[in-house]
């Protein structure tokens, strides 16, 4: 370390991206904070420290469903995510030869790149009463006349779970690719079959990744207005569209802060359940 | 059969990923109105629309303008807290890290919703500019993640040798440092220029009468289907996926 040389030149350099994160990311936020126990009267504003916005919550159903939908879609999304990325990223690190392994991660997530509203639209496509999948399965004689697919949550968890299937895959990879081969051939030469040595030591080891890409879908899926805005119709909503609903038609911004903080600490939540395995350091 | 099932497995998966991006794509081609079977294309009508459609056009510019100006500085600001944390023994450092980085955290309609709040109170306009803010927002943490990482002891030496023959620190940054993190930092750019040029929610919020290309869009979809919205967004894709690979290839090359 070079010792000799001044703090002050040091806070020289952070100052410019610390002063950015603290005015246009802390202070926005703590006013997001201010403003969850404010109240409206009629149109006016009135700050103050009122819990009643929270209280709303508890009591309206709606909002109360709000919250329930988010959390079923986001588990369902998580668990089918990683259900589904696993043996894929599997596939790749371990049946791919080595040449190949760089360019078939890069072609099974190269479609993640894409913004949401255009891959939501794209799925809107695969979905439509004459689309690819309805042909399908009437080719199939699953069914016989179209059936409704896009505009339900069936449509959100499959939007939701094409994305994150390319993030865990990149993720779990990653974890997968970390592992020294010798544990493997070690577990085998005392005899385990191919699935206790998944069992006892590949999945075992390849845990903080799976947590740490589960908590990250978690986290973009639970705060999505997008996705469930295009594909899943207006039957049931999100915590974000609530969130969207209160800003557009109602201008109720501290009802919509109070729903912000509420996410947040669903986030927190989860970050909690996940901590013992969770390394944020390397997302 | 255990020989196959990997492989079969293998093809389901990208099958399933290339779906919507083959939908997207292949009816962009489109003759007819409807972008669903039966395929009567390849037309490049939709193309030949979306090139004389003024609002389109304006919002492509738009993002594009917001993806590389939010980018330039997040880089920018990035690039220095990394130098200054990397290079400098401060107290605190690890909090500050860890501050520099939180937002990634964070949901982005969180983000935009925090700042459309406070542009509202202090009755500010909002504009493509509130976008970018917000934009660089969520960037930067990515880019000092990315540049921090990078930052190796083999770069110090080199810096060390530079202030001993005299450079000063300001040439020691441009004639050194940059340089060696070139590869890096061009990496942080195209991946901010891609999450820009893709995000959605905040330039929502955080914009009114211009917007960037994913709000028109947005606005475009509440008219249905159309094969317009697939040019455009097959365009929108591959300008992405060619940042992409433009970050994907100076990685390789750093490791290479």
């Amino acid at each position: 370390m070079t010792a000799v040389r001044s703090d002050a030149m040091g806070w020289g350099f952070v100052a410019p991206a610390l002063l950015w994160t603290l005015a246009f990311f802390v202070l926005p936020f703590a006013v997001m904070g201010a403003m969850s126990l404010a109240t409206l009267d009629g149109r006016e504003l009135v700050w103050g420290l009122s819990l009643s916005n929270y209280a709303e919550l508890a009591e309206r159903a709606y909002l109360r469903r709000a919250v329930i939908v988010s959390l079923e879609i986001t588990l369902t999304v998580t668990a089918l995510s990683v259900l589904l990325a696993y043996p894929l990223a599997w596939i790749i690190a371990f049946r791919v030869p080595p040449r190949w392994q760089r360019l078939a991660l890069l072609l099974a997530i190269l479609p993640f790149w894409t913004s949401y509203v255009v891959r939501s639209y794209a799925w809107l496509l695969v979905l439509a009463r004459e689309g690819w999948v309805n042909e399908a399965l009437l080719m199939l004689g699953l069914i016989a006349e179209p059936v409704t697919l896009a505009n339900t949550r069936l449509a959100t968890v499959t939007g939701f779970v094409h994305f994150f299937v390319m993030l865990l895959t990149l993720t779990i990879y990653a974890n997968l690719v970390q592992l020294s081969p010798n544990y493997r051939r070690a577990a085998m030469d005392l005899g385990a079959s191919a699935f206790q040595t998944f069992r006892h030591v590949i999945l075992p080891l390849t845990l903080p990744g799976i947590v740490t890409g589960a908590f990250l879908t978690f986290v973009l899926c639970i705060g999505d207005y997008v996705t469930p805005q295009i594909l899943g119709g207006n039957t049931e909503l999100t915590v974000p569209q609530v969130i969207m609903v209160q800003l557009g038609r109602r201008a109720d911004f501290p009802l919509a802060s109070a729903l912000a903080i509420v996410l947040m600490g669903l986030v927190t939540l989860a970050y909690l359940a996940g901590a013992r395995w969770l390394r944020v350091d390397r997302l | 059969m255990m020989r196959v099932l990997p492989w079969i497995y293998l093809s389901a998966m990208f099958c399933f990923i290339y779906l919507p991006v083959a939908a997207l794509v292949l009816f962009s081609f489109q003759g007819g109105g409807l972008p669903v079977p039966p395929f009567d294309g390849p037309s490049l009508r939709w193309y030949g629309e979306v090139l004389v459609d003024d609002d389109l056009l304006a919002a492509l510019a738009a993002s594009l303008g917001v993806a590389l100006g939010s980018s330039a500085v997040a880089v920018s600001l990035g690039f220095l807290a990394a130098y200054g944390l990397a290079r400098f023994v401060l107290p605190g450092a690890a909090m500050i890290r860890a501050l520099l980085i939180v937002p990634m955290t964070v949901s982005y309609l969180i983000v935009g919703l925090g700042l459309l709040i406070v542009i509202q109170r202090l009755g500010l306009p909002l504009s493509l500019l509130t976008a970018g803010i917000g934009h660089t927002v969520i960037n930067l943490p990515l880019a000092f993640a990315i540049i921090y990482a990078s930052m190796g002891a083999q770069q110090q030496s080199a810096e060390r040798a530079a202030r001993d023959l005299g450079a000063s620190e300001a040439d020691v940054l441009r004639l050194v440092t940059v340089p060696m993190l070139a590869p890096a930092i061009l990496a942080a750019f195209f991946l901010s220029v891609t999450l820009s040029w893709d995000e959605f929610i905040i330039a929502f919020l955080l914009t009114r009468f211009d917007v960037t290309l994913p709000v028109e869009i947005w606005s475009m979809l509440r008219s249905g289907l159309s094969p317009r919205l697939n040019a455009i967004g097959s365009v929108v894709f591959l300008v992405s996926v060619a940042a992409v690979i433009l970050a994907e290839l100076l990685v390789l090359r750093r490791r290479g």
